[in-house]
């Protein structure tokens, strides 16, 4: 009964939310006679968004494959003793302001793209290793007995009895990464690295709302639809049997 | 086919060093039901994780076939031995057909024989292949999860068989249910089993054999009758209960307790002629048929002194009847509640077989008593 209405909420979100907000969004601006000075940006608001969505896609994508990777390694019996050391370490990545680490990656790499992708990939990784590490330890004991004794080997119950069991709780991880990632990278204009914090920056010191929103509605937009991706990645990728939403 | 040699497993623990198991040795025949039996802490599950080395021994052997499991690699040694855990494990990501098809998987089977395999077994173990198959372990009844539990363990034929308190986690009513299955099934599949359980009640019904364990040390290895009837120790009197004489009788079948005695008698039997039949056999009733054979009513002999006519003027409902394959605990319970001292006893199509008598019992469990110890 529950898993029937968590999944009709789920596709309620994902149907009637989304039109919704962008229908929000037009009203206000229509409203407020912002559409004209927002529209007007048109060309830099193609090219920021195309900016912002490589520099998400670059990051997010590193974060995802070292994140899941570093917390199946943590799971590993030898090494789950001094994985709760490693992510306090991982941690330090959330803890610090993401404009901190920018600031640092940009003091070791410079200025430009590569600074920001490196920020954000390390912005994004916590929740992912944490996720993945968490997902892992999750399966029960018994399931582990249970696949040892009908002679599975490690790397098989790995890949055929763990990550299945965990992959819901690790695409959690992976939505909290991207969501944090998307608005994140509006602050990667402040090293060089382009992005929607172009507009959004640039019309702020120039007291330009249109200009402010012309980044500022796309990068909320972004953030929506990256969501509604890995939503129904979520939804379709991880099997029926241990998956809430189906 | 199972060969414990001197299997022995210590721990080391911060208070020194514990012995889990201490120089067990047994031999299970092919083909038979083994079951450890103890309290918890005694050892029989660490036994039972040694066969298939989710446990290492740290000295003797253990044989499969004659052949020592040393020489196997640890994966062909487990893909070729069926577990059964008490909280059944199954993969919860999987549809049911993956999960009895995991081991043949493993073994590279087929798809197609493997798949054809997992319908089979379904069918086994009264679960609908069509309606089943599909459908993932949450959507599944406890009762049905165990079954699928234990035909996953048999999918790829193995010889042996390792259950480690696989009923423990059902209630009562279908775990009788799932014993009976399973015992059925066993009667065509013959495997070699090796079965853990705490519970006296399970070990008696299930075992060929019961292993009684204390401390890791293994304390008597015999038949379910003879561990009830000599128990070897103190120990082993109290667990199997005060009440043990009264648990071998559902060892104990009624054809194997029944006596013929006289015929049933027909309705229409002169009450003279009964009479001079229960004086021929020595026996103070008769059991009265019907025409088809089926048992409907008896005569007692103080009931028909010295009266005319036949008997059928005189009969007496019978208040039970027992069948042939019920155990004597059935037929105990029927006498005690209808108070009755003796049972006619029917076959599978009701007809009249013969009588089981208290007395009967009774001196079939102190015959089997005297043969023992003989």
């Amino acid at each position: 009964m529950s898993a029937i209405a968590e999944r009709g909420q789920a596709h309620g979100a994902f149907r009637f939310g989304l039109p919704l907000l962008i229908v929000a969004l037009a009203a206000l601006a229509g409203a407020t006679g912002l559409v004209g000075p927002i529209l007007q940006h048109w060309g830099d608001i193609v090219f920021d968004t195309q900016q912002h969505i490589v520099l998400v896609a670059i990051s997010g994508s590193l974060a995802i494959l070292l994140g899941v990777a570093l917390g199946i390694l943590l799971s590993r019996p030898i090494f789950r003793r001094a994985a709760e050391t490693v992510l306090q370490v991982v941690n330090i990545g959330t803890t610090i302001p993401t404009l901190a680490v920018l600031a640092l990656a940009m003091s070791i790499l410079g200025i430009g793209a590569v600074p920001a992708i490196f920020g954000l990939f390390v912005a994004s990784l916590l929740p992912i290793v944490r996720n993945t590490f968490a997902g892992i330890l999750a399966v029960p004991d018994y399931l582990i007995e249970a696949s040892l004794g009908m002679g599975m080997t490690p790397a098989q119950i790995l890949w055929r009895v763990e990550l299945p069991n965990a992959l819901f709780v690790i695409f959690a991880g992976i939505r909290t990464a991207i969501a944090v990632n998307v608005g994140t990278a509006a602050l990667a204009f402040l090293i060089g690295g382009g992005g929607l914090g172009d507009l959004i920056f640039t019309g702020i010191d120039l007291d330009d709302t249109g200009m402010m929103l012309a980044g500022a509605i796309p990068t909320a937009l972004l953030a929506v639809f990256a969501d509604f991706l890995l939503g129904q990645c979520q939804l379709w990728l991880v099997p029926r049997g241990v998956n809430p939403l189906r | 086919m199972i060969k414990l040699d001197n299997l022995t497993k210590t721990f080391a623990t911060l208070r020194g060093t514990v012995t889990a198991v201490d120089r067990v040795s047994l031999e299970v025949p092919a083909g038979e039901i083994c079951v450890l039996l103890g309290p918890s802490g005694c050892g029989k599950t660490t036994t039972l994780k040694m066969i298939n080395r989710l446990i290492m021994p740290s000295s003797g052997k253990i044989f499969i076939n004659g052949k020592d499991t040393d020489a196997y690699d640890v994966v062909d040694l487990r893909r070729s031995i069926g577990y059964v855990i008490q909280q059944i494990g199954l993969f919860p990501n999987m549809t049911v057909e993956d999960n009895i098809c995991v081991v043949p998987d493993l073994l590279g089977w087929d798809r197609a024989k493997s798949r054809k395999r997992a319908a089979e077994l379904l069918a086994m173990v009264a679960l609908e292949p069509s309606s089943f198959l599909k459908r993932y372990p949450k959507e599944l009844s406890g009762g049905q999860q165990q079954r699928v539990g234990v035909i996953r363990a048999l999918a790829a034929d193995p010889p042996v068989l390792l259950m480690d308190e696989p009923f423990g986690a059902i209630d009562p009513i279908n775990r009788e249910i799932i014993q009976d299955e399973f015992l059925k099934m066993q009667d065509q599949i013959r495997k070699t089993v090796m079965f853990v359980s705490h519970d006296i009640d399970e070990a008696v019904k299930m075992g060929d054999r019961i292993a009684i364990f204390r401390d890791g040390r293994l304390e008597q290895f015999d038949t379910p009758d003879n561990v009830l009837a000599h128990p070897v120790n103190a120990f082993i009197a109290s667990f199997v209960g005060r009440d043990r004489t009264l648990k071998r009788l559902r060892l104990v079948k009624v054809a194997d307790a029944m006596r013929r005695l006289a015929p049933a008698i027909g309705l229409e039997t002169a009450v003279t002629d009964a009479l001079r039949l229960m004086d021929e056999h020595a026996q103070p009733m008769l059991v009265v048929s019907d025409a088809e054979g089926r048992p409907c009513g008896y005569v007692a002999c103080d009931l028909l002194e010295g009266r005319p006519g036949i008997v059928s003027e005189h009969r007496r409902d019978l208040p039970a009847t027992v069948d042939l394959d019920e155990d004597l605990r059935s037929a105990v319970s029927l006498m005690f509640a209808h108070d009755m001292r003796w049972l006619a006893c029917v076959d599978s199509r009701g007809l009249f077989r013969g009588c089981v008598t208290q007395e009967d019992i009774t001196q079939l469990l102190g015959d089997r008593r005297r043969s023992d110890s003989r």
